[in-house]
């Protein structure tokens, strides 16, 4: 199970240990020295740690240690009813939308609300109160204070289920809703909630102890901690140990849970009461842990000329490029060795200029753009021998604050990065213009009215009726295409100098689409912005784009200007690209074409060409030999081919693109499954 | 299979000032056995008639019927609908084999069942011993297959299929439209297909429908739509197409 993956950590092992030792005594103290705890002894009242008696004895003469010990089974006992009372209220007042319908689910909901802003421990007491003295009766109270904020998680947890297109299926299969939340619901935000659960339950012991303590808990003759140190605070001058040893057990037992339940959280990341929403766009690989790649000094550009397959080409009357990657490089440590998903990228983009990436999902196009706006996280790791963004190098640890800060605006108001999913990168209970001004990556010397005004304008900059009106609703009154917009223009609330736009249109349709690279093209024209566009649709990018960079395998294969793609492109695999995307030309009677086999295993690479397992031309050689990516011949350098036999003729082509035939379903991405 | 008449369909959002109206009396028929393509921007209100039509919203006005009868309410329902993010329509906790016997009608019995998986697997093109698998092990091709292979284990009289190959790379989206073709060809399905995409509309749907603003603008044969478009709007759809990419033949 996944849950035990909290074993591997330092904190997690800790906390198991305790955790553990405190439940065994729990099973295991009462069965041994229930009676020895209760075994009265007239002459030693009251005494003092001894020999005999390791933590003294109590009014009665019995024995504190054992009694301590003893103890740990009840303590523990209610601490665990308690949280299962909030769990339990928790569930079904967070799934009352679900189960009820809309109406009533709302209802809820702002009930929910309303208790939540009671403080906790306040609601516990009062409630010990009213529902009279004992140890039950504590419990209720306990477990109904906590309930509240179980009832919120479990409501943000349900939403984010329940919009889930699963659940419309399992409804579309005539499921009842109580069905579908034991089925679907519950599996699915149960590790959440199991995590959340254990550290609430050490929270309601340390509650516990307190109403027991304050003598509205367990009753005598029962005792639990709590009641131990109230009967121990009465001599506290004669054994201060008798009331401090159950406050010690306390404070064990409340961090063994609590300690288990943040391992928990982190290894498994999931979020802790109260739930706290990402405030900017949430990013697939977040900041940091780049690393100074070994090649040459950084700030060597080559002029014309130079035909090293390492140097990116594009247009060399532009020395001052924006962006220059030489040989860059992601890879991900781990137990099998070290996995490559980017492996020696060289590129340039001039001021002004749109480049296009193309490529199937997982051919390393995301990684590159992260890599590039600094976006890339460990585990993974960036290596380069040329990284740099207007001028400054970014494989240069920032050593000072300043340094760092400097780089951090230098990113935040020149380097806009457009992202592909804005379904989770926005927050659920923000509204958009709000997320708009969160989310520029520049705040200093900004005026609040100015980047609200700023987020409208931008709102209506693309495409979006009534900018005013929109920006004031939340991210899921905006349907699909919109929400994409809304990213497009959070990118734009800067001044960009590049715009990284990782598959922006994909989920558009084609009026929206057109409408949004003509805007990225007049923001570009307008004040020469570059553009990096990336797309697995070949035909999107070379509407918008200069020049292309086909992706494979965490390679570009073929680098070309945009004009030559239709009827130039020499790689077999841009072919195939080409081949399969419908036009409105496309023969209804044929199957569409297809790339027969799967993307590229990263774990399994072999030593020669990377698509050599898909490739309708491959030979001996290109099984043995990576092709390097070398100039086309007559191109002059414009165009690059990493292929051992490009398709320079008709026939060649004809050949790349035979799979049409071959192409029926059960030869391509059937074959995957075999 | 079923024609599904859709007539003068309404469907707002919201209340009060902040009301919207995702469908504005939508009339739509998805003729027995035939394929009706919807295109529209986003926005437009493509899913919102989906979602009706496959009784997942309620409309404020209007009639959904099937074979000339209302849409039943409860149990497993005759019109299913293929979703866009695979990813999102599949339960991650559950193995495909369990998700597509969700969808199974209740007379088939147990043992039953497993053959039944098996062939309906084997239909969609994958092998029948990967039943166990669980989503995320699967690629985002295979995961529309499998949510294909759902829909018609409800022996659906209906298919709604929303964008469901705009999450998937171009080269899978081929594999999924030439199975799409296949199978609408073999079972006679009656499918409202639903995308963005004119290249892709055009080569699974003989009859279209564009819309916009929640409201239908043009309707017809396919082959009449796409060279005699009627409205401005459908026009502008077209020229918006990307050119053609491969060298002219
Ligand atoms: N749950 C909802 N609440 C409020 N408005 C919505 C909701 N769902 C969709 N809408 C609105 O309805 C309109 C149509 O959306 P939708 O049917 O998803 O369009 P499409 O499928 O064509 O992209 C959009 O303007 C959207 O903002
Ligand atoms: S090198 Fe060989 S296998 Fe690779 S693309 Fe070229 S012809 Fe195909
Ligand atoms: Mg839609």
């Amino acid at each position: 199970m996944r849950l035990l993956t909290v074993l591997r950590t330092p904190m997690g092992v800790v906390a198991s240990i305790i955790l553990v030792l405190v439940l065994l005594t729990a099973i295991v103290a009462p069965l041994l020295w229930n009676d020895a705890a209760e075994a009265r002894n007239t002459a030693n009242l009251n005494s003092g740690p001894s020999a005999e008696h390791p933590l003294g004895t109590d009014v009665l003469g019995r024995d504190l240690l054992l009694r301590t010990l003893v103890a740990t089974r009840l303590t523990v006992l209610l601490a665990l009813g308690a949280t299962g009372v909030a769990l339990g209220l928790g569930i079904l007042f967070g799934a009352a939308p679900v189960l009820l319908g809309h109406r009533a689910g709302r209802l809820a909901v702002s009930a929910v609300n309303i208790a939540v802003a009671f403080p906790g421990l306040l609601l516990a007491l009062v409630l010990a109160l009213i529902l009279g003295v004992g140890e039950l009766s504590a419990m209720w109270a306990i477990g109904i204070a906590g309930a509240p904020s179980f009832a919120r998680l479990c409501q943000t947890l349900v939403a984010s289920v329940a919009e889930r297109d699963y659940i419309a299926a399992a409804r579309l299969a005539g499921k009842s809703r109580f069905r579908i939340l034991l089925r679907h619901v519950l599996p699915n935000i149960a590790e959440p909630l199991i995590v959340n659960a254990t550290i609430a339950a050490g929270a309601a012991l340390l509650a516990f102890a307190g109403l027991s303590f304050l003598g509205l808990g367990v009753q005598s003759p029962s005792y639990d901690w709590g009641r131990m140190m109230m009967e121990g605070l009465d001599r506290i001058y004669l054994n201060p140990i008798a009331a401090l040893a159950p406050g010690v057990a306390v404070v064990i037992a409340g961090l063994a849970f609590n300690l288990m339940g943040e391992a928990l959280a982190r290894s498994l990341s999931t979020p802790r009461i109260p739930v706290a929403w990402g405030m900017r766009p949430r990013r697939p690989y977040p900041q940091k842990a780049e690393e100074r790649g070994d090649g040459e000094p950084a700030d060597h550009l080559a002029g014309p000329g130079h035909a090293d397959s390492s140097e990116p080409a594009g247009p060399a009357a532009y020395p001052e490029a924006v962006l220059t990657l030489r040989d860059l490089r992601v890879s991900l440590p781990g137990h099998l060795g070290c996995l490559t998903p980017v492996r020696g990228i060289s590129l340039r983009i001039a001021p002004g200029e749109a480049v296009g990436i193309v490529g199937e999902s997982g051919s390393g196009k995301s990684l590159t753009a992260l890599a590039a706006a600094q976006l890339v996280e460990e585990p993974l790791a960036v290596r380069a021998a040329t990284l740099k963004f207007c001028g400054a190098d970014l494989m240069l640890r920032p050593q000072s604050t300043r340094d760092r800060s400097r780089y951090q605006r230098l990113l935040g108001r020149s380097l806009a990065v457009v992202f592909q999913d804005p379904m989770t990168s926005f927050n659920p209970t923000m509204r958009i213009g709000a997320q708009l001004v969160e989310g520029m990556r520049f705040h200093d010397g900004v005026e609040r009215s100015w980047a609200q005004a700023r987020a409208v304008d931008r709102l209506g900059a693309v495409g979006i009726e009534e900018p005013e009106r929109r920006a004031a609703m939340y991210p899921h009154e905006f349907s699909g295409g919109m929400r994409q917009r809304a990213m497009i223009a959070m990118g734009l609330m800067g001044d960009p100098q590049l715009i990284i736009a990782d598959e922006p249109t994909t989920a558009l349709d084609v009026t929206v689409q057109k409408q949004v690279l003509e805007l990225l093209d007049e923001v570009r024209s307008a004040s020469s912005v570059a553009l990096m566009l990336i797309s697995h649709d070949i035909a999107v990018v070379r509407q918008v784009c200069d020049r292309i960079a086909v992706m494979y395998g965490g390679r570009i294969v073929e680098e070309l200007p945009a004009d030559r793609l239709a009827e130039q492109a020499q790689h077999p695999y841009t072919r195939a690209l080409i081949a399969a995307v419908p036009d409105m030309n496309t023969d209804l009677d044929e199957p569409l074409a297809t790339i027969p086999g799967r993307p590229v295993d990263l774990s399994q690479r072999s030593a020669g060409c990377p698509f050599a397992p898909r490739c309708p031309l491959a030979t001996q050689r290109c099984h043995e030999q990576d092709p390097a990516l070398i100039p086309a011949g007559d191109s002059g350098g414009a165009h690059r081919v990493a292929c051992w036999h490009p398709v320079v003729d008709a026939g060649r082509a004809a050949l790349a693109e035979a799979d049409r035939s071959a192409g029926e379903p059960a030869s391509a991405e059937g074959s995957e499954l075999s | 299979m079923t024609e599904l008449r859709i007539e003068k369909l309404t469907v707002r959002y919201g209340r009060g000032p902040s009301v919207h109206t995702a469908a504005d009396e939508v009339s739509l028929t998805v003729p027995a056995s035939q394929t009706l393509g919807l295109v529209g921007e986003s926005g437009s209100g493509k899913s919102t008639v989906a979602r009706a039509a496959a009784g997942l919203v309620s409309a404020d006005s209007g009639t959904i019927k099937l074979g000339g009868k209302p849409l039943p309410r409860r149990g497993l329902r005759p019109v299913q609908m293929i979703f866009q993010d695979p990813r999102s329509s599949l339960d991650p906790r559950m193995s495909i084999g369990e998700s597509i016997a969700e969808c199974l009608p209740s007379r088939f019995s147990r043992s039953a069942r497993r053959s039944e998986i098996s062939r309906l697997l084997d239909m969609v093109h994958l092998d029948p011993t990967r039943r166990g698998a669980r989503p995320p092990e699967l690629s985002g091709g295979q995961l529309q297959r499998v949510a294909i292979a759902r829909v018609l284990a409800a022996r659906p009289a209906v298919v709604v299929a929303d964008e469901i190959t705009s999450a998937l790379d171009v080269s899978v989206q081929g594999a999924v439209l030439n199975l799409v073709r296949e199978l609408q060809t073999e079972l006679g399905l009656s499918l409202l297909f639903i995308s963005h995409n004119l290249a892709v509309v055009r080569y699974v749907a003989s009859q279209v429908a564009v819309m916009r603003t929640g409201r239908i603008l043009e309707a017809g044969p396919a082959d009449q739509v796409f060279h005699r478009p009627q409205h401005s709007y459908t026009r502008q759809l077209l020229d918006a197409v990307p050119d053609t990419l491969r060298s002219t033949p």
